[in-house]
C-alpha cells in the first residue's frame, strides 16, 4: 500500500488565541499541504483548535534517553531556580 | 401543502443524504486512517445538512411526519437526489471523483441558495456554504494529487472521470418543482451554473493532467425519482433499522 512511504508529520494545535501551540500528536501525509488538511480532520474536529502547525517528524531532533542522568537530574536539588517567591497578580494567567 | 416547495426541499435534500451515505459508509475502510476519518467527516457533514432540510420538510408537510420518516421511509421512486451521489464506491478514484464533481456543483448552488427569498433556505445555505467549501478543496486537492500522481493513480482518476462524466449533466436539470421555485424566488436556476460548473472543473481537471471527457450523451432520471440500480442497495442499507424496527430509536 502506498501509503507506507507516506513520512510522519507532527501536529501541533493552538487551542485558542493567546495560548501557545501545543503538541497534539501525529499523522501520516504525502507532503505539508496533505499534513495540514489531515491534521484539520483527525485533530480538530470536535472544535478544539484555531491554528495548525505541522513539522516533518526527521525534522525534529530528540535528546536522547540514555543521557536522561546528566542532562535532567543536576536540576532536581536546585529549587532556588523555581521562581517561587514571587506573588503574581490574578490577572496574569497561563503561568 | 406547498407541493412544490415540499419536493424542492427534497431534491436538494437528498443529494445530501444519499451521498452522505455513500461517504459514511467508507467509515473503517478509507485507504488511510487519515483520509477516513476525512470522508466521514464529510459525511457528518451532509447529515446534519439534510436535518435542517428535512425538518423543514416535515414541517411543510403537515402530515405528522418527522424529520426520520422522511429520510427513512420512502420508497426507491420518492428519492430524487442526482444520479450521480447515488454511484457507489468502487475505489478511491470514483469516490473522489464523485465528490468533487458534486462539490463544485454544492458550492455554486448554495452560493446562489444564500440569495434566496426562503428565509430558512437561504440560513441552510450559509451555515453550509463553509463545509462544502472545504470539501471541494478537499476533493480537488485529490484530484490533482491522483492525476497528477503515479501512472497508476493517474489511470485510475482518469477513468473515475470518464465513466461518472455522464451524470454530471442532471445536475442542470429543472424538475417541475424548480422551475416553479425559481418563478417564486425561492428556487436556483441550475441552467445558470452550467457554464462556471464546467469552467471551475475543467481547470481542476486539466491541473490534474486528466483529460476532460468528450461526450454528448448524459444520463438522466434521478430528479424524477428515475434511479440507476445503486440507490435500491444503498436505500436498503440506510432504511434497514427503521424497516425491521418501526420507529425504534437509540
Amino acid at each position: 500500500m502506498a501509503t507506507k512511504n507516506w513520512p510522519l508529520w507532527e501536529v501541533f494545535v493552538r487551542s485558542k488565541n493567546g495560548l501557545e501551540h501545543r503538541h497534539f500528536g501525529s499523522l501520516h501525509a504525502a507532503d505539508a499541504d496533505m499534513a495540514l488538511e489531515n491534521a484539520r480532520d483527525v485533530y480538530t474536529r470536535r472544535n478544539e483548535g484555531v491554528s495548525i502547525w505541522v513539522v516533518e517528524s526527521k525534522h525534529i531532533t530528540a535528546s536522547n534517553p540514555e543521557h536522561n542522568g546528566e542532562l535532567f537530574e543536576p536540576a532536581q536539588d536546585k529549587v532556588y531556580r523555581h521562581p517561587t517567591f514571587y506573588d503574581l497578580p490574578d490577572e496574569v494567567k497561563h503561568m | 401543502m406547498k407541493e412544490n416547495l415540499y419536493k424542492y426541499i427534497l431534491g436538494i435534500a437528498d443529494n445530501s443524504l444519499i451521498l452522505g451515505q455513500r461517504m459514511g459508509a467508507l467509515t473503517g475502510h478509507g485507504p488511510s486512517l487519515e483520509t477516513d476519518i476525512a470522508c466521514t467527516n464529510i459525511s457528518l457533514d451532509l447529515f446534519g445538512q439534510v436535518r435542517n432540510y428535512y425538518q423543514y420538510a416535515a414541517k411543510i408537510a403537515r402530515d405528522g411526519r418527522t424529520e426520520d420518516d422522511i429520510a427513512f421511509l420512502r420508497k426507491e421512486r420518492e428519492y430524487y437526489n442526482v444520479l450521480l451521489v447515488e454511484q457507489p464506491n468502487t475505489d478511491f478514484a470514483f469516490t473522489i471523483g464523485r465528490q468533487f464533481l458534486f462539490d463544485v456543483y454544492h458550492l455554486l448552488f448554495l452560493t446562489e441558495l444564500q440569495k434566496s427569498n426562503d428565509l430558512t433556505l437561504s440560513a441552510i445555505a450559509t451555515k453550509s456554504i463553509k463545509e462544502v467549501s472545504y470539501h471541494q478543496r478537499f476533493s480537488s486537492d485529490w484530484i490533482k494529487r491522483l492525476g497528477d500522481g503515479t501512472e497508476e493513480s493517474h489511470q485510475k482518476m482518469q477513468t473515475a472521470i470518464d465513466d461518472l462524466w455522464t451524470y454530471t449533466d442532471e445536475l442542470f436539470h429543472q424538475t417541475v418543482a424548480d422551475k416553479a421555485m425559481v418563478q417564486e424566488g425561492i428556487g436556483v436556476d441550475v441552467t445558470k451554473l452550467k457554464k462556471d460548473y464546467y469552467i471551475k472543473v475543467n481547470e481542476i481537471l486539466e491541473e490534474a493532467t486528466l483529460k476532460i471527457p468528450e461526450t454528448n450523451y448524459f444520463q438522466k432520471g434521478g430528479k424524477k425519482g428515475i434511479h440507476t440500480e445503486h440507490l435500491g442497495y444503498l436505500l436498503s442499507d440506510l432504511q434497514y433499522m427503521q424497516r425491521t424496527y418501526p420507529n425504534m430509536e437509540w
